[in-house]
């Protein structure tokens, strides 16, 4: 397994939507950029999450079109295509061993504006 | 105590994990040689790496499981000598080991006819990893595969061609017909059948004379002077035991092949065993894993001083084969003589059953299935414990239907000492014991039992057994719905309905825990658009519709969307079809009739949905409903407006039908059609619920499936007038929405209702709990709020920002969206 640690000091956050753009307990696209970030709101436990948009199973745009949802309480997406679900927090595949993460990203909120953490260079 | 083992394949991995089982800690000192370069995999499975597997999946066991059992595994080396008297192996890479036992486990190679040519380019085995590997990288050059042999193996071979993109795949065998060994003449023919039916070309009798080609394939030349022409061949026309170094060092083999061993599985030199596909046992090699496994539990437990005997194994197998189920157990050819046999044959359905019973009408011999394999396990306990037959042997084959037979009771009834998994000898009464001690999910039966873990044919008799178990302590089975609710989809039904609960957090709030997860969502919002048809997209109940209801349409390869507008009995005008083409052709979509008399637009990108939508509700189309779980199409024949058979107006009363329950929400979609007469144009019988036009009335027949397991509908009630057949329709609708597990289609609902048909004719016919008039008046109810859920969309701003690929770039298309031409048309682009 390869870990890498994020440098704090070369993130770079940029300012995505307002909150009420985000439907509660769904997700939304954000362009960033020539790259696509699926960005989620789990209303009901308050928190945000933001990941790749590209489902690695089939290399397709669409994760942010999937469905949210918790695994023994931790939190998850399932890809619309074949609903192969990934872990929200570390961006692991939860139901398959074999397939590939996704990279996620940090987001913060001020007021009603949210930023999402990209690493600058 | 050294044990040395040549070859590291599925019996050799077995072997070690039973003997490690058994010996004492730290008596042992194992040392493997395997020729291949990974240590051993799943051959059993081999085909699934074309279907996504990797090499890794694959594996028994990984590299470290050898590691952390003190194993010295030596990989891509291969012992080429065995030096018996000073009892030593020596290896391709030069090491040399002394043993106390040696276990043989080279198990087989493909064995390759002697046809001229066979080492062109473009001519492969199957049989190892590599193999498949190198069949990949070719299969891209390649249109026509060719596989000789049409045993399992061919078969399966040919499958992987079909899977690699060849969708011209040639099967060539040389007998007279499909697998010769396993079934008998009519069972092949259905098989042929069924097979060729799936787009594969099969060849009987022909002998391959030649291949042909420069150093490349380019075709096959047969006895009879045809020829083939052929892109890539595989050759499967059996295998050949590795008894090479066995031989050499002087140990006795079959003259056809194969380690002579004893029931002990000793060569003829004591300290050296031979086990699996390189072991000849009684005249027999046995090409299976299963036996496989069962000599290196013998030669495990001899070695260690138990007594233990191999004398020969069951050689029942239950198989899939390109979609098509293939079983043949006990003996499936007993002659005329001395039994009695049983067949069923549906030519419309493609099934062959045959079940062959002793001449005094007591015991099962031995069967042949084809086509639908569903009573295989059943059957082969029946054999196998000799069970004593009920009056009416045929019950067998045909007691599934109807619902009177409870699934489970079957299972429950053999003795304990039943073998349920062959793979991993594990008998019934293991099974109970480890339900009795608290193991009462599948995973946890596998884990502590190892049944089902290996070819996983038993698996639905040990789902069966749980159950059956867990009855039989007075446990309540609950069929849950996930971690996040508790309940089956009926009490939750009922418990949404009484509280009238209106949003999936209100559900979770109240019957819940935890967030919801993919499966849950769904579920629960399905529920409440059966009870309260409310716009399923209003805030809160967005986000838990399953992805295709959230944006009304089916999303598809590279994430664009169809567009289907509802044509209802197939009926449409001139006009119509003219705006259809001109959305068409305006937003750039393929357009295709579809199989339920209507027209898909294909390759819509999402933020064009609201648009397209407005443009054909302008024009006077409706949703089509085809995303949903809900009621689909009503087909029609033209009936006696045009037909000169015509009964009824058939297409006016498929309308009336269509129009009355579009919208409706299910567990599953629903699916109807209205013919005018018996010759039945509008295939009724294979509907969720299908009418046909009687001199009389409407004959109404319900529970009929396509798709993957079809089935033909049942009479319900005959020569009905209009009215009367419309609240029947309620009724059984109604009923199998209130009732239904979700995801279960009318059919498969039909099939576990207990007391079946006539169960449910007596609700529905007669009343029987009283609730008719409810279950009318509850469709009315939900008929009554009907309203196009698109054009709500179209009318609502906030809801049509929804429709956008970027939400910081609305309108924005998904540039990674690719099209490609084709004939007029497009494609969406193949996935990578
Ligand atoms: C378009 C169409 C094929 C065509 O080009 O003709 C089609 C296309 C799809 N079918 Fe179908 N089916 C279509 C007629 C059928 C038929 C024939 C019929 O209805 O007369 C059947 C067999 C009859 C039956 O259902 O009993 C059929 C049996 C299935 C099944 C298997 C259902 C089953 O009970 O086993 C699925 C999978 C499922 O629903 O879980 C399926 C699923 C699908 C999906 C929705 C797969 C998906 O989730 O992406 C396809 C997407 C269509 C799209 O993107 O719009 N489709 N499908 C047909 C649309 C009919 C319509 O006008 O609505
Ligand atoms: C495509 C396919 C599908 C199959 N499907 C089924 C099925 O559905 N059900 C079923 O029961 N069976 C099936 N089989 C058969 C099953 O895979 C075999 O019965 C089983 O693998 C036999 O195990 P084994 O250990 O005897 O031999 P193998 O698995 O062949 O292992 C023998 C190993 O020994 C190595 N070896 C040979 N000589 C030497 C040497 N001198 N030194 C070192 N190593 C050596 C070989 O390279 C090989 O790795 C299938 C086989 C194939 C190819
Ligand atoms: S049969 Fe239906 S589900 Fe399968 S590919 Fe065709 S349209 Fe898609
Ligand atoms: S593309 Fe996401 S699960 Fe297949």
């Amino acid at each position: 397994m390869e870990i890498t640690t994020s440098k704090p000091s070369t993130m770079n956050w940029f300012y995505a939507c307002k909150v009420t753009d985000v439907p509660a307990n769904g997700g939304v696209c954000v362009k960033y950029g020539e790259e696509q970030i699926a960005l989620f709101r789990f209303a009901r436990r308050d928190s945000w999450y933001a990941t790749q948009n590209l489902c690695p199973h089939k290399q397709q745009m669409a994760l942010s079109r999937g469905m949210t949802g918790t695994q023994e309480g931790e939190p998850k997406i399932a890809c619309p295509f074949h609903k192969k679900t990934f872990s929200l927090s570390d961006g692991r595949c939860l139901s398959d061993e074999t397939e590939c993460g996704i990279t996620t990203y940090p987001v913060r909120i001020e007021e009603d504006h949210v930023y999402i953490g990209v690493h600058a260079g | 105590m050294k044990i040395v083992i040549i070859g590291n394949g599925m019996v050799s991995y077995k072997f070690c994990e039973k003997i490690i089982a058994k010996a004492p800690a730290g008596t042992l000192e194992i040392v493997i040689f395997g020729e291949e370069p990974r240590p051993a995999y799943d051959r059993v499975h081999l085909s699934e790496f074309f279907s996504g597997k990797t090499a890794d999946d694959l594996l028994m066991a990984p590299a470290s499981w050898y590691t952390d059992n003190h194993i010295r595994l030596h990989l891509g080396d291969p012992v080429q000598q065995i030096d018996r008297v000073h009892k030593t192996v020596h290896s391709y890479k030069d090491i040399t080991e002394t043993y106390d036992y040696l276990i043989i486990a080279t198990g087989s190679s493909a064995f390759v006819p002697p046809i001229p040519g066979v080492d062109k380019k473009g001519v492969f085995i199957y049989r190892t990893i590599e193999d498949l590997e190198l069949m990949r990288d070719y299969a891209p050059k390649a249109t026509r595969g060719v596989v000789i042999g049409g045993g399992l193996l061919g078969l399966e071979a040919a499958k992987a061609l079909l899977d690699l993109g060849l969708s011209d795949t040639h099967v060539i065998e040389f007998a007279p017909r499909l697998m010769p060994r396993q079934i008998d003449d009519n069972g092949s023919r259905m098989l042929q059948h069924k097979l060729e039916s799936l787009g594969l070309h099969i060849h009987t009798n022909k002998n391959t004379a030649a291949i042909l080609g420069e150093d490349t394939i380019s075709a096959l030349q047969f006895a009879d002077d045809s020829i083939l022409e052929a892109d890539m061949l595989v050759i499967s026309a059996g295998i050949k035991p590795r008894d090479e170094l066995a031989r050499l060092s002087g140990l006795e083999t079959g003259h056809r092949g194969g380690i002579l061993v004893n029931e002990q599985l000793q060569t003829t030199d004591p300290s050296i065993y031979a086990i699996g596909e390189c072991a000849l046992y009684n005249g027999m090699i046995y090409g299976l894993v299963a036996p496989g496994y069962e000599m290196a539990e013998v030669a495990a437990s001899h070695i260690l001083g138990d007594q233990k005997a191999f004398t020969g194994f069951d050689m029942s197998t239950k198989l899939k084969l390109i979609g098509v189920d293939v079983a043949s157990f006990g003996d499936p050819f007993a002659p005329a003589d001395t039994c009695r046999s049983i067949v069923f044959e549906d030519t419309m359905k493609g099934t062959y059953q045959r079940i062959n019973i002793s001449g005094d009408g007591k015991l099962l011999l031995g069967g042949i299935l084809i086509g639908d394999a569903d009573a295989y396990n059943m059957l082969l306990q029946t054999t196998k414990n000799k069970i004593i037959l009920p009056p009416n042997p045929e019950d067998l084959l045909l007691g599934a239907r109807g619902g009177n037979t409870e699934t489970g009771a079957g299972v429950m009834g053999l003795p304990d000492d039943a073998l349920i998994c062959s793979c991993e000898s594990v008998s019934k009464g293991a099974i109970c014991t480890a339900v009795e001690a608290g193991n009462e999910t599948l995973g946890d039966i596998k884990k502590c039992t190892k049944a089902g873990t290996c070819c996983g044919g038993c698996v639905p008799m040990v789902k069966d057994l749980i159950s059956g178990t867990m009855k039989a302590q007075g446990k309540y089975i609950r069929n849950v719905i996930c971690e996040h609710f508790t309940y089956s989809r009926q009490e939750l039904f009922d418990l949404i309905h009484i509280k009238e609960i209106r949003s999936f957090d209100d559900a979770l709030d109240h019957y819940g825990q935890g967030d919801g997860c993919e499966i849950c969502k769904p579920v629960v919002a399905s529920i409440m658009a059966s009870l309260w048809n409310d716009m399923i997209l209003e805030k809160g109940n967005d986000t838990v519709q399953d992805s295709n209801d959230r944006y009304l349409a089916n999303i598809q390869k590279g994430g664009t969307y169809s567009v289907v507008p509802r044509i209802p009995g197939g009926e449409i005008t001139p006009e119509k079809l003219l705006v259809i083409a001109q959305v068409g052709l305006k937003y750039n979509l393929y357009t295709k009739i579809t199989g339920g008399q209507r027209i898909d637009l294909f390759g819509a990108h999402l933020s064009d949905l609201p648009a397209i939508w407005e443009e054909l509700i302008n024009a006077g189309f409706e949703s089509g409903h085809a995303y949903g779980k809900a009621l689909r199409t009503v087909k029609s024949c033209v009936g006696s407006t045009w037909c000169r058979f015509g009964l009824h107006d058939s297409v006016s009363f498929a309308i009336r039908i269509e129009e009355r329950y579009r919208g409706l929400r299910a567990p599953h979609k629903i699916k109807s059609a209205v013919s005018g007469c018996i010759r039945e144009c509008a295939e009724a019988q294979s509907k969720d619920f299908g009418i046909i036009a009687t001199e009389k009335g409407w004959n109404l027949y319900v529970g009929g499936n396509g798709g993957s397991k079809p089935q033909h509908a049942i009479l319900l009630a005959s020569d009905l007038d209009s009215d009367t057949c419309i609240s029947y329709i309620d009724r059984f609708l109604m009923f199998y929405i209130k009732t239904a597990d979700p995801l279960t289609r009318t059919a498969t609902w039909l099939n576990k209702l207990d007391g079946g048909i006539t169960y449910l004719r007596n609700v529905i016919v007669n009343d029987s709990l009283g609730i008719a008039e409810q279950l009318e008046a509850e469709m009315q109810a939900l008929v009554d709020k009907y309203k196009c859920e698109w054009k709500e969309v179209v009318e609502n701003p906030e809801l049509r920002k929804r429709f956008n690929h970027f939400v910081n770039a609305p309108g924005a298309k998904d540039p990674t969206v690719k099209f490609n031409p084709l004939r007029e048309q497009k494609q969406a682009a193949e996935w990578k």
